[in-house]
């Protein structure tokens, strides 16, 4: 018996950079991957009927001007903000990495659910500046914190590297954080060496509250993450491959690999 | 149409760190101003604020209140961590000061909010040619506490906040009526007559015209319009001073000079391969064709697949892939506007990879910089000139906000500093690209073929950078050519990327028969250097502008960023602009390659230009100049050994050239694209300084590929023979230092020179292309590209000349069979033996340990190529056998550097005896631990491998320094003496890792 692919569709606009590697990941992963601009996208909503997983890569969305990522969410949310909704309903998966997660807080798929843009509505969260004000890019460890997010079971400490000036987690006050707890949607945590919460640089690189790396929504399948999961997808890409032998197990990949099993999982229950 | 200005703030000043950085920035400020005893009488700051200003202007109808209030809370302002305010905020307008662009500079994140609202409201997009609904300019807004005065706000202003040659300052909230708008032009065809000008007045009207064209050039142009019977046009000079400009020609590289070698004034050491006697005389007939271009050809490798004739050398990765390098150089731009000259430097470069072959996707980027020292006196820097802290940071930001937008990691590079860099910091950025080997050769236009421009639309900016370039730097240039600084944006320039590259896999195959980059000298240069063969035929008003007012010349000669030329053929025209129109990149249709063998313009149907195609690239009268070389009178200082060794290495570490450039390489995105697997930072704690940078392009493939650089600028005044061969040698040791295959590096070379109308500056030029010529050769490494960069000097307003060192960059790009062979620097494990490779000499001249003292010396390092070659690929065969855990070049700061750095990057210590150094007679402690003799490695290696590491390293000179230990001590001892140093290797780290740590 074959297994049906997994169909996992990228969204791409003006400044997106790590749609390859993104693609690259996935399909080492067993998934079927098609790159798509955005005017295309919302040209043809349709189109993302063929589809189980959708990704927004890192980089700079237009530019990161005015705010990262919030251009690309103010268009998703206008254009394609009732067929996301939909997406999530039908069960399917989301990954924003780094610019990727970051259209996901401005658009509030994260932490979730979308708020509407009236006025007087107001947004939970935000990624903002990184405390220092200045663009990182080092390795860090996460640990996977959350119970049913299916991206990554609980519990896993992972080195990846993190590459942006705007990773800064906050929330509007404390009870944003209390729900995320309570709906155990904090996905990743900065950790130490031993595998602790680091609430300080470098460990926490951005200055991120409660050194959160990682978020998903109530479903657990949305995810956005500031660390960079596809660029630790061979164990060559590890910062101190050349002192181990063997050198390290490729973590970042398994990520994609419990994404795609997830879905075959699942697949039939999907629309 | 009226303005609306909407402020941005943040909600708290914890929020704030673009005003915390600020902060710091002015405390250095007035911390080193008080130091000197300058304007030390100002109230210390400490807090600033920063806003955001936006001016949006639109119709009433569209920017209703309703409307503002939704793009300021939902658009402009976070909603968790800033505050918007329509109109003018609340805090007093007398304590801050506001920063805008000048009109028609590039403000990249205005475009992207026009996009964006016209998007949020529903607006229609606007057409190519139209205005967007509603215009926004952008701003900043500062407020400090307590609120400095007027001077010293103005001061802060001008050093901090704003560059005075793109923006404007504002002591009150700016909140124009309206928006600037562009006049518009009124075509007027101007001639300028030449026939009967004087060799006064022709050099009269090649300065007013801003031409930099020399006598015997403004002749040749007077004597071709004389013979045509009609004057030139102004766009046929402008046409002509952009295509013979040194920035496009390279006209000294390539002319004849008659170069006089005088032997050397006294015999300093042996060793140099002068002559004694009379003075040797040589006439060189193109001095880069008789050396560097040379020794390619005579080396002759298959794996060089085209070299010298596109905008990048291509080289082969393997049987399916190619790789294409380009360094380029942006000094000028960089001097005046830091921040935008080095970011459209990167642009440049860039899109030179782009622009290779049928299009090369860019995979990595360098970068290296040459600046004066950052602790300068506020009071040394001279009038005009940006202090080298500020020119540091600057540059840096925009390397690094261009190369990161881009995509492309920025993995290698370095800084130099010297005080003579202080009025010419130099900016070389390199990028290397990754394409098809069926896309390698350089793509010709064929009659008939349509010319498209694509990418940024046309604006006054740069104008006339190319041959500004060509003139040396004076304390009035800011001003005189502040229309020659160009902001880019990135985002632009990686829509045009995409498409280019879905245009060259289109599946009916490349949909263009050529491409090039309109860097200097923009439409002129690109579409003639294009149609060279063809000739060419141009509707100048078809350009798109970014606003109107722009006259035919400038429309041809601008530099405006983020623009290529493309040669398609009709049957493809279509189906290229609806891919550029699917991802919002603009491509027009300016005109067609016609087979006449002429530049014709034209403006709305009137002819502007008529040039021969022959004249423009064969017309360039070719001088003969004057070179002269004599090796300076110079002696070694006798200089006692240091009382004590901690303190003298602690004060080599504490250079900002030896120190820990983390600050720089962090803020780079080194990582994206997935392929950099020896990064640029080593070690267990990511802070090692590795030697070179492996990426891993292709997974499918098991080849890598090392990128580095030598530089050894140093050396230049006392030979720049040697200083050219040591940084080669450098670029080679440290290609190898990551396993790269020394059999399979290509260089690259940029000449950073004084002007060369002195014929010392020429004769010193001479020499280090006769060293390229000879180390090419004799290492097996063929030249693929280079660039020159040939008047950095300065001219202060007290009328001091300051001439930059003698300044070779070599680029070294390397192929390596397997990735997993890859090694690095940091000592790995207690218990392996240190092993030197190569001979150590009384070689202080022009080290990092004299300078430090103040002495230069004579005694400068000399490479023996007899030896060299064989060394370098002694040590790479062992490191691809895997007998070598780390490996470490030896270059400023001699071993002692070389060692300590190698034991703190992997966290470990090491006992040393110096009895092992191998060496000439008679040295000190002092030589053998800072002489910079060349060709030498420091090897980490099992103590089970030491016979194999003998084996393969004989009959070269090494030998074995001592162990590694677990403790992270380094103690050296005395050759069979006493205990010279024993320090905790932190001590080194600590104090390396602090001078440049902003």
């Amino acid at each position: 018996m074959t297994a049906s692919p997994v169909n996992t569709i990228l969204l791409r606009t003006a400044g997106t950079n790590c749609d390859r590697e993104l693609a690259l990941a996935f399909e080492m992963a067993g998934a079927h991957v098609e790159t798509v601009h955005i005017n295309h996208l919302i040209a043809n909503p349709g189109q993302l009927a063929d589809y189980q997983i959708l990704g927004l890569p890192g980089g700079f969305s237009y530019g990161d001007d005015i705010a990262s990522g919030r251009i690309l969410a103010n268009q998703l949310v206008h254009h394609l903000g009732d067929a996301l909704q939909q997406w999530i309903a039908d069960g399917k998966m989301i990954l924003g990495i780094c610019n990727g997660f970051q259209v996901l807080v401005k658009a509030g798929l994260l932490p979730g659910p979308m708020p509407q843009l009236s006025p007087g509505d107001t947004f939970p969260a935000t990624l903002t500046d990184n405390t220092n004000g200045r663009f990182v890019d080092r390795w860090i460890r996460v640990r996977s914190t959350s119970a049913h997010c299916p991206w990554m079971g609980p519990e896993t400490c992972l080195d990846l590297p993190i590459a942006h000036g705007e990773g800064r987690f906050m929330v509007r006050d404390q009870s944003v954080l209390e729900t995320l707890r309570a709906n155990d949607q904090i996905a990743f945590s900065y950790v130490d060496a031993a595998g602790n919460v680091a609430l300080n640089a470098p460990e926490n690189p951005n200055g991120s509250v409660d050194s959160i790396a990682g978020l998903c929504d109530v479903t657990g399948r949305v995810l956005g993450m500031m660390p960079h999961p596809e660029r630790f997808i061979s164990s060559y890409l590890h910062p101190t491959w050349t002192r181990q032998k063997p050198p390290p197990a490729p973590a970042g990949l398994q990520l994609f690999k419990n994404a795609v099993a997830y879905i075959r999982q699942n697949m039939a229950v999907m629309v | 149409m009226p303005v609306f200005r909407i402020e941005v703030h943040p909600k708290n000043t914890s929020q704030d760190p673009a005003g915390a950085a600020i902060l710091a920035e002015i405390q250095q400020l007035q911390h080193a101003a008080h130091t000197t005893g300058a304007n030390g009488q100002d109230p210390a700051i400490t807090s600033v604020h920063t806003t955001r200003v936006y001016l949006l202007a639109g119709d009433e109808m569209v920017l209703t209140a309703a409307n503002l209030e939704k793009l300021a809370r939902h658009l402009l302002a976070d909603p968790v961590t800033e505050t918007p305010v329509i109109g003018i905020g609340e805090n007093a307008p007398d304590s801050g000061v506001e920063v805008h662009l000048k009109p028609g500079v590039m403000d990249p994140v205005a475009a992207s909010a026009e996009m964006a609202i016209a998007d949020m409201l529903g607006l229609p997009r606007s057409k190519p040619g139209e205005s967007p609904p509603v215009q926004v300019r952008t701003g900043r807004r500062y407020t400090f506490a307590p609120p400095p005065g007027g001077e010293a706000l103005k001061r802060i202003a001008l050093s901090i906040l704003a560059n005075d040659s793109i923006e404007q300052i504002h002591l009150e909230p700016f909140f124009p009526a309206e928006f600037p708008s562009a006049r518009s032009y009124q075509f007027a065809k101007l001639e300028v007559p030449v026939q009967g000008l004087t060799d006064q007045e022709l050099l009269s009207l090649s300065r007013r015209g801003h031409l930099f064209l020399d006598l015997a050039e403004m002749q040749a142009i007077r004597d071709y319009f004389v013979s045509l019977g009609r004057p030139p046009t102004d766009v046929e000079l402008e046409t002509i001073a952009q295509s013979w400009s040194e920035h496009c020609v390279h006209k000294t590289l390539k002319s004849r000079v008659e170069f006089t070698h005088h032997p050397a004034p006294d015999a300093a050491h042996d060793g140099h391969d002068h002559h004694t006697g009379s003075p040797e005389k040589l006439i060189i007939d193109n001095l880069v064709k008789s050396t560097i271009f040379r020794a390619t050809s005579e080396l002759n490798l298959p794996w060089t697949l085209s070299v010298f004739k596109d905008n990048a050398g291509v080289i082969a990765f393997d049987e399916d892939f190619a790789l294409c390098m380009k360094v380029e150089t942006h000094n000028r731009p960089s001097a005046i506007e830091p921040y935008g000259g080095a970011a459209t430097g990167i642009g440049g470069c860039i899109r030179d990879v782009i622009g290779t072959g049928l299009g090369a996707k860019p995979i990595a980027c360098t970068d290296i910089f040459c600046f004066a020292d950052p602790a300068t006196p506020p009071q040394e820097v001279p009038h005009g000139v940006i202090h080298p802290r500020r020119t540091a940071q600057r540059v840096v930001a925009g390397v690094r906000d261009y190369g990161n937008r881009m995509g492309i990691p920025t993995v290698n590079g370095a800084v130099f500093f010297d005080q003579r860099y202080i009025g010419n910091p130099l900016v070389f950025c390199g990028t290397l690209g990754l394409m098809p080997r069926e896309f390698s050769a350089k793509g010709s236009a064929q009659p008939g073929d349509h010319i498209i421009v694509i990418g940024g639309r046309t604006g006054r900016d740069g104008i006339h950078g190319a041959t500004f370039s060509s003139d040396v730097l004076t304390n009035t240039h800011a001003d005189e050519f502040s229309h020659a600084v160009q902001i880019g944006n990135a985002i632009t320039e990686k829509k045009l990327l995409d498409v280019i590259l879905q245009a060259r896999d289109h599946a009916d195959g490349p949909l263009f028969g050529a491409i090039t980059d309109c860097g200097a000298g923009g439409l002129s240069s690109a579409v003639g250097e294009m149609g060279q063969h063809t000739g060419a035929t141009v509707h100048l008003e078809r350009v798109p502008l970014k606003y109107q007012g722009l006259s035919y010349t400038e429309i041809w000669i601008s530099e405006a960023q983020e623009r290529m030329v493309l040669a398609v053929p009709p049957q493809h025209v279509a189906e290229l602009l609806a891919l550029a129109a699917a991802e919002d990149v603009e491509a027009t249709d300016i005109g067609e390659f016609d087979g006449s063998g002429k530049l014709a313009l034209y403006y709305n149907g009137i002819a502007v230009g008529q040039l021969d195609m022959g004249f423009i690239h064969d017309g360039l009268p070719a001088p003969v100049r004057k070179a002269c070389w004599q090796q300076p009178l110079l002696h070694d200082p006798t200089l006692a050994p240091p009382q004590d060794y901690v303190q003298a290495m602690v004060e080599l570490f504490s250079h900002p050239t030896i120190a820990s450039k983390h600050w720089i390489i962090r803020q780079y995105d080194h990582e994206v694209q997935g392929a950099t697997v020896i990064k640029p930072l080593t070690g267990p704690r990511g802070d090692g300084p590795g030697d070179a940078t492996v990426l891993w392009p292709l997974p499918e493939s098991p080849r890598a590929v090392a990128l580095a650089v030598g530089c050894q600028m140093r050396f230049g005044e006392i030979d720049p023979y040697q200083m050219a061969l040591n940084s080669m040698d450098e670029a080679i040791r440290n290609i190898v230092c990551v396993g790269g295959d020394p059999r399979h590096t290509a260089i690259l070379d940029n000449f950073c020179w004084p002007k060369c109308t002195d014929p010392m500056h020429l004769g010193a030029l001479v020499r280090a292309c006769q060293a390229c010529y000879d180390g090419a050769r004799a290492f097996g490494t063929p030249f693929i590209s280079g660039k020159d960069s040939l008047s950095n000097e300065f001219i202060t307003d007290r009328g001091e000349r300051i001439c930059i060192p003698y300044t070779l960059l070599i680029s070294a790009v390397s192929v390596l069979p397997f990735v997993d062979r890859a090694i690095t620097m940091d000592a790995k494990e207690p218990g392996n033996l240190l092993v030197l490779v190569g001979r150590t000499r009384r070689e202080l001249g022009g080290s990092m340990y004299w300078h430090i003292h103040g002495h230069t010396g004579a005694c400068v390092p000399q490479v023996d190529l007899t030896v060299a070659p064989a060394v370098h690929q002694a040590v790479a065969g062992l490191i691809s056998h895997g007998l070598v855990c780390s490996a470490h070049d030896l270059s400023e700061g001699g071993l002692a550097v070389a060692m300590t750095e190698m034991l703190f990057a992997g966290g470990l210590g090491a006992q040393v005896d110096l009895a092992g150094v191998p060496r000439d007679e008679g040295l000190g402690d002092d030589t053998l631990l800072f002489s910079e003799s060349a060709t030498r490695y420091l090897l980490e290696i099992k103590p089970e491998h030491l016979d194999a590491v003998v084996k393969g390293l004989r009959p070269h000179s090494f030998g074995v320094l001592g162990t590694v230990t677990e403790a992270p001590q380094l103690k050296i001892r005395s050759t069979g003496g006493p205990v010279l140093l024993e320090e905790p290797v932190d001590t080194f780290k600590q104090a390396w890792l602090k001078p440049l740590d902003w």
